[in-house]
């Protein structure tokens, strides 16, 4: 009898009987790869409907070169002592844009740490960033973007949670997806086999997308599993997977986009591993030559996701050398507006790690908390 | 004797317990290429190979489990958890399995195997990287704990740890590492059970263990200036606790301050504190006191990091007014 459970799909997957020794074929894949755009610009495939308009375009180019001059700045702030350690999104910019613009705003994102991209075309501001990597927890508290998930550091952890989250979605009748971004290092992770797995089984409102950077801290892509493709790991939980080039923005967009509108209308699950190249260090107190080949970078130079973009824009006439130059300076000036006001951010009251504890403080904290702003600025240390 | 910075002497402990002993093996995330990240095992995939310095992929509970499985069969591995805090997502193969299975086999299967991983608060880890749970590893039956707070005792409980038969945690500290000290040019193995006299008083006993030693004989040196003479007992073995020498010491001075980074509830300052009343209450003149964090979880802004956790200042503090001085 089938189970009257919701989420579960409700159609047989019992194998029909068979003989002892008998092989019968279960599972068999191929994995789709899509990429529009090339890394010289040129059209590989013909392009989606959203990428023949110039302003949707333009849209994807802007959010790179942001997240990009974000980028630089922030490590310039650390070197400089004005920012904690911080992971750098460099050469990851499309694969985070791509996924931010195909989003609906009631969807809900749960990035891992450097989906930037992503979380700044979802109203996440470049001061909450800043303020977060400099070691200050309002940062994590997004104005715009409420029910967006924290940036998550413990890989993988918030796999389950994003399953969770799409649970919820499915739970209350909501036209909603969850998206969980995460490394090819977090899918050596139980936390991401285990997610995956009861995605599938409950049909749920979500799309996993993994950043494969090449790259986890030392460990090489090869090192860290031994299948082919990251997206063949989603065959298996019975939930499609596919690789798009991650650097290709127009490729990611589009790709998620598609996995969204399946989920958003009961279609359930996708897995989407993005290709792409982690260009920086692991984090700013990483030194990446300890364990990477040098030539290894400079080989991925050619596939940068922000070049090629400019030149498809520029082969199609559509983008001059000083519009492009008035585009970084206008970056560069709402980046300086936003390290500015994270700057003049005034500092947290040592109390207030009191107040976002418990819904109300229990009495037995009040003396804790009381002791802590008797002892004003320099607390105990 | 040389002196050594703590990851040199862990280092050191790991490359003469791989040369003795081909089936000794060293695991986990960036350790091989990388020389780990705090370089406890630097050099070592140069010298001994993929095969015994091993990468692993980011799987905590299954290179625990896998080297717990290894050491059934003779393995000695020696893991290294990159952090305490993802330690936690291997507890059910520490706690469950390695902690368990020479009960459960009637002493057939022993899972010999050394589990290495740095906790404490450093310089703004946040909440999530900044665990202080010492306190839940030391309340499993069948497994030891201990936790070095010099460049020597990290070399020798190292050594100790692989020769024994046990499952070990040491339990290292993220501010440590660079911390230097002397450690004997010869071969040498600290003891995994019993606590250290690290310096001797008559008027109060200040137990401390990996970095809060420190505090404890910051402290010390401050009050002997006022004319207090601190005893500060180094409790290196968290697992078992060594009741005598809490027992002894405390009857020598009849007061007694607990010094943890973590917070206190259900912590190393309560169980030490449940001893004393068990074994010697009746030699107190005062109210044991217990000296640790604030109890939320850690804040990634600095200052708030710095005001959360004790401090030679805030051992002072519990002293003088223990002492009514
Ligand atoms: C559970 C857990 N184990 C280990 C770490 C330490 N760590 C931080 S980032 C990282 C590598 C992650 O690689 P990947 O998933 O590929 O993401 P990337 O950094 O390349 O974006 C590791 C091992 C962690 N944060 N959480
Ligand atoms: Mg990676």
């Amino acid at each position: 009898m089938a189970r009257a459970d919701s989420f579960a799909d409700g159609n047989s997957i019992t194998p029909p009987p068979r003989q002892f020794g008998q092989a019968r074929r279960v599972a068999h894949f191929e994995i789709k790869y899509l990429q529009y755009l090339n890394h010289l610009g040129e059209v590989a495939e013909e392009l989606p409907e959203f990428a023949q308009e110039r302003g949707q375009l333009l849209a994807l180019y802007r959010a790179m070169v942001l997240t990009r001059t974000f980028d630089k700045k922030a490590i310039a702030l650390q070197r400089t002592g004005k920012l904690g350690t911080y992971a750098s999104s460099l050469g990851q910019e499309a694969a985070a844009v791509g996924v931010g613009a195909a989003m609906a705003k009631q969807d809900v994102l749960l990035p891992a740490y450097r989906e930037y991209g992503a979380q700044f075309l979802r109203g996440v501001s470049m001061t909450e960033i800043l303020l977060y990597w400099g070691g200050d927890e309002r940062g994590m508290n997004y104005g715009a973007q409420a029910e967006d998930f924290p940036i998550c550091v413990p890989i993988a952890t918030h796999a389950p949670h994003a399953v969770g989250v799409a649970y919820a979605m499915k739970l209350r009748g909501q036209a909603r997806v969850a998206v969980c971004a995460l490394g090819d290092g977090a899918t050596s992770k139980g936390d991401f086999y285990e997610a995956v797995n009861i995605a599938g089984a409950w049909q749920l409102p979500l799309v996993f997308i993994v950043n494969n950077n090449q790259w986890a801290i030392s460990v090489s892509r090869a090192a860290q599993t031994r299948a082919e493709t990251l997206a063949q790991k989603a065959i298996a939980a019975g939930i499609p997977g596919e690789q798009v080039d991650g650097n290709d923005v127009i490729a990611v967009r589009e790709r998620v986009a598609q996995a969204l509108d399946t989920a958003r209308h009961g279609g359930g699950p996708r897995l989407i591993e993005a290709l792409t190249y982690r260009m920086g260090d692991h984090t700013t107190a990483d030194d990446a030559s300890r364990y990477r080949p040098g030539d290894e970078v400079e080989q991925q130079r050619q596939y940068d996701p922000i070049a090629r973009l400019h030149k498809y824009l520029a082969r199609c006439g559509e983008w001059s050398q000083q519009q492009d130059d008035a585009l970084y300076a206008e970056c560069e000036a709402k980046v300086d507006a936003a390290v500015k006001d994270y700057l003049a951010t005034p500092a947290v009251a040592p109390e207030s790690m009191f107040d976002y504890l418990y819904e109300k403080l229990p009495v037995a904290l009040r003396t804790q908390r009381e002791s802590l702003s008797s002892q004003g600025e320099s607390g105990n240390g | 004797m040389a002196v050594m910075m703590y990851w040199e002497a862990i280092r050191r402990a790991h490359d003469e317990e791989m040369t003795r002993d081909p089936l000794v093996i060293c695991m986990g995330e960036d350790i091989g290429v990388a020389g780990g990240t705090y370089k406890a095992t630097q050099g070592l995939y140069d010298k001994y190979g993929p095969e015994r310095v091993i990468d692993t992929p980011i799987s905590e509970n299954s290179y625990t489990g896998l080297g717990i499985g290894a050491s059934f069969l003779g393995v000695r591995p020696i893991i290294e958890i990159m952090s305490v805090n993802f330690a936690w997502l291997a507890t059910d193969q520490i706690f469950n399995s390695a902690a368990k299975v020479r009960y459960m086999s009637g002493g057939q299967l022993t899972a010999p195997v050394v589990i290495r991983s740095p906790g404490g608060t450093a310089h703004q880890l946040g909440a999530q990287h900044s665990a202080r749970m010492e306190k839940v590893f030391m309340g499993v039956a069948g497994l030891r704990v201990v936790t070095p707070s010099s460049p020597k005792q990290a070399y020798g409980m190292l050594k100790s740890a692989v020769r024994c038969d046990d499952p070990v945690f040491i339990y290292e500290h993220e501010l440590m590492y660079n911390m230097k000290g002397e450690v004997p040019d010869a071969e040498y193995f600290h003891p995994l059970e019993g606590s250290e006299v690290t310096r001797s008083g008559k008027d109060v006993t200040l137990f401390g263990y990996n970095i809060s030693v420190h505090w404890c004989m910051q402290a010390a040196e401050q009050l002997a200036k006022n004319g207090i003479d601190c005893e500060v007992i180094d409790l290196y073995t968290l697992s078992p606790l060594d009741r005598a020498g809490i027992q002894k010491s405390v009857s020598k001075t009849h007061r007694a301050v607990v010094v943890e980074e973590a917070e206190a509830a259900v912590g190393v300052g309560s169980e030490v504190m449940a001893i004393i009343n068990e074994e010697c209450f009746f030699d107190l003149d005062a109210a044991p006191v217990r000296v640790s964090a604030v109890n939320v979880p850690i804040p990634y802004n600095h200052r708030l990091e710095k005001a959360t956790i004790p401090n030679a200042k805030s051992v002072m503090a519990a002293v003088r007014k223990l002492l009514g001085k």
